[in-house]
């Protein structure tokens, strides 16, 4: 009788009031990142919690289809103009944290035209391994899983206090990843319908 | 890792009969996500098998449907209006698990059955009553597809026809098989969600329903006076049985892994949406209306007592005769309807509908068969007899013709994979760009080939059915279930299906999809249109 109360109040208090930590809070690691500004950053206490987010995995020697990857987020950056970096935070995390150095991922950013809004993060090879595996950039297929390339066509994009998450193609039209991202917004109480 | 000599030979020395105790918590063999610890354990057979509830039509909706809205409408003017409301409720999957969040239609899972007949139009409004601020998996917004209604497409439910919260949707049903040809006839549908990006999401949140078709055969009355009529099994003894894979946590919420973009499999078959469900049977004949739901896990179904079972459908389109199978092989969205005959039984006896097909990973089943197999569904077979007026037809529905001078056009798809997205033809799916422009009252020659070697995808077309020209390069022949009218067609690793479809009637947009519905969220589907 409890548990069933304790479930009941709980569903009623999601519908109107989202907590600030979403239910999968423990669920992502607090792995310390640095920016490609070089400032230190926790995954999930300073990235992460209460916040809406398009993350997705890179590296600056990438070659083929990277730079289009790149160039189409760009697009996404400036649809969503001074939203990005307040209301969507860009997030771009290196496959390659020994050759991306937080100096190298900046060189890249600038050499991309890349601004504020959108960060690149670098950090431990373990902790972008753990990082990579608790966001799914992943192959179940072994072979595939080690090489790089293969984890770069993905964008995720959630919501992290609703715990709602989508993954797009990372060359999706940018209008249709900005319209995407709409959907995350918590809508007032009042449209709520009982 | 079990070798399939192991599993066969472990199997033949098991037998049947000591199934049950020896696989009493059947775990299935599940591609873990990561740091899962696996749903708490449930005893078997401690639930009964429920039965979604017929839904029953309204006077009127308010405010009332807009006819300009939909094609045909004052031809096939409804008879009977529904209103299905979908809400958040919870729902227990076991006894042993607490009440968890869950979506369905009408406040249920599965949504209530529609009984709809052919000549009897309906108008249906699904309101979406979903809190827009839901924490969890699931998108609150909704685009409902009748699976597979020859249905105008501004009802079809197209992936971006959605409705948000606080807002409705009216689906126009004509319940006309397609080209007024009777060979064209259903029976078994489904409906669920398809919203974009978020059909697996909401599917296994609990959005699915059955919507089943009857007419001047099939007529859902085993004691029909008519000549002609089937006289297949009816009433309490015709069982829609919707299959589910799923996870729990710890704390008995439904467990779904947001980060997988591949395929989702569960360690808990559900039926109805209860763990393991045992369902009383009286020794005679019944139907099952088998429905694999999803999302990503294939069946290979069979009787632990090795009885065959009688298929009269496949995708819930009667076959020319009804076929003896020792097995039915169901991919996501497949459908079979069966006959299972208890009259031979002895009183006491339990029988498990078993799984035997085994899938480690969500891309697709490894072919292997798991013998005996995973317990999903117990029957036990009751003391009371029941009397059995229902029949089992020599002939069903024949096929519709095929005339090749139809064939307006031929197209070839082929479904790949690079860089975590499922493409066809190398593409994304876009709503907003069409792949295929095709004449109303044409017909065309689809080949779907699949470009890999692991993954399989159950290919499924919107609108009408097709038939299986070849598949690898033969033609399905009399006795063989696929020589049959499909709307989803199992494409394993490497395969080649080339098949026969009609676009008539109606025009507008519809899709073309991996029922995968992993894939089809991550990109596996294309947009065609009929044009006049």
């Amino acid at each position: 009788m409890l548990r069933r109360n304790l479930l009941g109040s709980l569903f009623e208090t999601m519908k109107c009031a989202p907590p600030l930590r979403g239910p999968r809070a423990g669920y992502f690691p607090n792995v310390v990142l640095t920016s490609h500004e070089n400032e230190r950053a926790r995954f999930y206490d300073d990235l992460l919690r209460g916040k809406t987010v398009i993350v997705n995995f890179m590296y600056t020697t990438c070659e083929g289809r990277c730079p289009l990857y790149t160039s189409n987020l760009l697009k996404v950056q400036r649809l969503l103009g001074d939203r990005a970096g307040r209301e969507v935070h860009m997030y771009s995390f290196t496959l390659d944290p020994v050759v991306d150095t937080p100096r190298v991922l900046r060189n890249y950013a600038d050499a991309q035209g890349v601004g504020p809004g959108w960060r690149f993060f670098t950090g431990k090879p373990e902790d972008m391994e753990l990082l990579r595996r608790k966001l799914g950039f992943t192959e179940n297929n072994p072979e595939l899983d080690r090489q790089k390339s293969f984890h770069t066509g993905l964008i995720r994009y959630g919501n992290e206090q609703l715990d709602r998450w989508a993954a797009c193609p990372a060359l999706a039209d940018p209008a249709k990843i900005v319209r995407h991202l709409s959907w995350l917004d918590i809508k007032p109480c009042e449209e709520v319908v009982a | 890792m079990i070798q399939r000599r192991d599993l066969l030979t472990w199997g033949s020395m098991a037998g049947a009969s000591s199934l049950a105790p020896r696989r009493a918590n059947a775990q299935l063999c599940a591609h873990e996500p990561l740091a899962f610890p696996g749903s708490p354990r449930t005893t078997p057979w401690l639930s009964t098998l429920p039965i979604p509830p017929l839904i029953q039509p309204v006077q009127r909706l308010d405010p009332a449907p807009v006819p300009g809205n939909h094609q045909r409408y004052s031809e096939f003017e409804p008879k009977l209006f529904y209103d299905v409301n979908v809400q958040a409720i919870t729902h227990r999957f076991h006894p042993e698990l607490p009440p968890t969040p869950i979506w369905g239609y009408g406040g249920m899972v599965p949504g209530p059955t529609f009984h709809a007949r052919y000549g009897e139009p309906v108008l249906v409004r699904f309101r979406n009553s979903l809190p827009a601020s839901h924490v969890g998996f699931g998108l609150p917004s909704i685009a409902t597809h009748l699976h597979n209604g020859h249905t105008a497409s501004e009802s079809d439910g197209y992936p971006s026809d959605f409705a948000d919260p606080g807002h409705f949707r009216d689906h126009h049903y004509a319940n006309r098989p397609a080209g007024d040809d009777p060979a064209e006839i259903m029976s078994t549908l489904w409906y669920h969600d398809h919203r974009e990006d978020f059909t697996a999401q909401n599917v296994v949140r609990g959005l699915t329903g059955f919507y089943l078709l009857f007419d001047d055969l099939d007529t859902g009355n085993e004691r029909d006076t008519n000549p002609k009529a089937f006289r297949l099994p009816a009433g309490a003894y015709d069982v829609p049985l919707i299959f589910h894979d799923r996870a729990f946590n710890a704390d008995g919420t439904m467990a779904y892994d947001v980060f997988n973009t591949a395929g989702i499999l569960g360690d808990r078959y559900t039926v109805n949406n209860a763990i393991q469900p045992r369902f009383e049977v009286a020794r005679r004949k019944y139907r099952f209306r088998l429905l694999n739901g999803g999302p990503s896990r294939f069946y290979h179904f069979a009787l632990s007592n090795g009885e065959r079972m009688v298929q009269l459908s496949n995708d819930g389109n009667m076959l020319p005769h009804p076929i003896a199978v020792s097995g039915v092989t169901l991919s996501p969205a497949e459908r079979a309807d069966v006959i299972i005959d208890f009259s031979n039984a002895r009183r006491g006896d339990q029988i498990f509908l078993l799984n035997q097909l085994e899938q480690t990973a969500g891309e697709g089943p490894t072919g292997h068969l798991m013998l005996p197999g995973d317990p999903v569904l117990r029957f036990d077979v009751a003391s009371n007899d029941t009397a059995d007026p229902s029949r089992i037809p020599e002939t069903l529905r024949p096929l519709p013709r095929i005339d090749m001078r139809e064939v307006k056009q031929e197209r070839l798809w082929k479904f790949d994979y690079l860089n975590s997205n499922w493409l066809v033809n190398g593409k994304l799916f876009d709503t907003a760009r069409i792949d295929a422009m095709i004449k109303r009252g044409s017909a065309e020659v689809w080949t779907f080939r699949n470009e890999g070697t692991t993954w399989s995808h159950p290919i499924h077309i919107h609108f009408e059915e097709f038939q299986i020209l070849e598949f690898n390069g033969r033609r399905p022949g009399p006795g063989d279930v696929n020589r049959a009218r499909k709307d989803t067609v199992r494409l394993g690793p490497n395969d080649e299906i080339k098949i026969f479809m009609r676009f008539r009637d109606f025009l507008g947009r519809y899709v073309m999809h991996c029922h995968n519905v992993l894939h089809e969220d991550h990109s596996m589907m294309i947009r065609w249109d009929v044009v006049p």
